[in-house]
């Protein structure tokens, strides 16, 4: 059996253990706090963009040719899959989560012979990946100097993304992230930026109003289309943002709690065992005064 | 017939100003043009200008750098990636990250480094220019 003077410091260790868990509980708590409100506050900008441009892009469809950020390159040998993760460990599944889903698509698209190239957000997914794709990781963004997400801090991957686009570097771009659906519950979700994604449905209701435009569409989808790249790639951090902490707390709550059982178990053992010892003390006393 | 428009001014962090008001001003690429209620349907890219709303004989400007608007039924909708009330723009620090971005220019080591840092300055001296011309 362990000594006392062992249990005793055990204790101590796991009870502040308990106590850092807990604080990062209760930090991260309010962090998700703000990055739901954040979250919430991009959407109605995200989903106007994305009403605009899916009633341009029906009002198109017909035409052949249009704007290359829309219609694609026509091909899709090389896929760019972008991985958007945390900075920070410590938040349970959630990293995992996402570079297991990343690293699923990754095999699947090498395996029908695509060539793949990929970009890390977030150093966390970039450690991980580097084991395996190391030659394929062509840049990472750092966002660790990043304390709440701006739009500004989204729009230089944005352009960069852009660029490589122009540039032909890649074909179909998609960028894989956690959704943040509620504390308990966030989803791995891969997001096609490029080309768009557009959804039909925005466009039927907004197909009734004959829309002027000013200038003509092809210059409005030219400028709004990378526009929505960066809009969009926000969106998705800011949905990783408030995933991260959410994950976060989940984890440290459950760190706590089994701190606690074991705190718990451990002094039921100190208990006992510091029993013992008086009993055994007591017995050698009574039976010593016996025997004289 | 409503007569009031529903305006709503949104930048990618948050729904910045909802509200029904007379008219609204809005710089368009293409000329400035008023959107009063029951505007027909228009979709125009805007340029680094500014935006007046006007609501019972009081007028409101803002500044706002890119972006697009959209009238329908509804009413009008600015998209805009930057967008703040005039008199809260700070022009000193717009000044002084123009200096700082024409040493970027002057500085930079090959061509598309250059072009990045030419196109950051002129963003920022078109608003300048808005500035002024709003001060003069």
């Amino acid at each position: 059996m362990a000594n006392l003077k062992d249990l005793r410091n055990r204790i101590a260790s796991v009870t502040s253990t308990q106590k850092i868990t807990k604080a990062m509980k209760m930090v991260s708590a309010s962090k998700l706090k703000r990055a739901q409100d954040a979250a919430e506050a991009a959407r109605p900008y995200a989903e106007r963009m994305e009403n605009v441009l899916s009633s341009i892009a029906s009002s198109m469809k017909g035409q052949t040719g249009g704007p290359a950020l829309l219609a694609g390159t026509g091909s899709d040998q090389k896929q760019l899959v972008i991985v958007a993760t945390s900075e920070r460990g410590l938040c349970g599944g959630f990293n995992t989560n996402i570079v297991k889903a990343a690293k699923a698509k990754i095999k699947a698209l090498i395996e029908d012979g695509k060539e793949v190239t990929i970009i890390t957000i977030g150093k966390k997914g970039a450690s991980v990946l580097k084991r395996e794709y190391e030659d394929k990781m062509v840049q990472h963004f750092d966002m660790s100097h990043v304390k709440n997400l701006a739009f500004d801090d989204a729009l230089p991957i944005a352009s960069r993304l852009i660029e490589m686009y122009e540039a032909g570097d890649y074909d179909v771009c998609t960028l894989f992230f956690a959704k943040f659906i509620n504390v308990l519950t966030q989803e791995v979700t891969p997001l096609q930026l490029i080309p768009a994604s557009i959804s039909d449905e925005g466009g039927a209701d907004l197909g009734i109003a004959c829309y002027e435009y000013e200038p003509d569409e092809n210059e409005i989808l030219e400028d709004l289309l990378p526009r929505n790249v960066g809009v969009q790639l926000f969106r998705a951090l800011l949905e990783n943002a408030a995933s991260e902490q959410g994950s976060r707390m989940t984890a440290m709550d459950n760190a706590t709690r089994n701190a606690g059982e074991m705190i718990d178990d451990l002094r039921t053992t100190y208990n006992r065992s510091r029993q013992a010892v008086i009993t055994n003390e007591l017995i050698e006393i009574i039976s010593g005064a016996e025997a004289l | 017939m409503a007569d009031k428009l529903h305006f709503e001014l949104v930048s990618p962090a948050k729904l910045l100003k909802s509200a029904d008001v007379d008219m609204v001003v809005v710089p368009g690429t293409e000329g400035d043009f008023g959107v009063l209620p029951a505007h027909a349907p228009v979709v125009s890219t805007l340029r680094t200008g500014v935006i007046e709303v006007h609501d019972g004989g009081e007028s409101e400007k803002l500044l706002v750098v890119g972006g697009f608007a959209e009238v329908n039924s509804a009413g009008l909708t600015i998209l805009a990636e930057l967008a703040t009330p005039i008199n809260e723009v700070d022009k000193a620090g717009y000044e002084a990250e123009l200096k700082n971005l024409t040493e970027d220019v002057q500085d930079a080591k090959d061509d598309e480094a250059k072009a990045r840092a030419e196109k950051a300055r002129d963003k920022v001296a078109s608003i300048l220019e808005v500035l002024e011309r709003e001060a003069a």
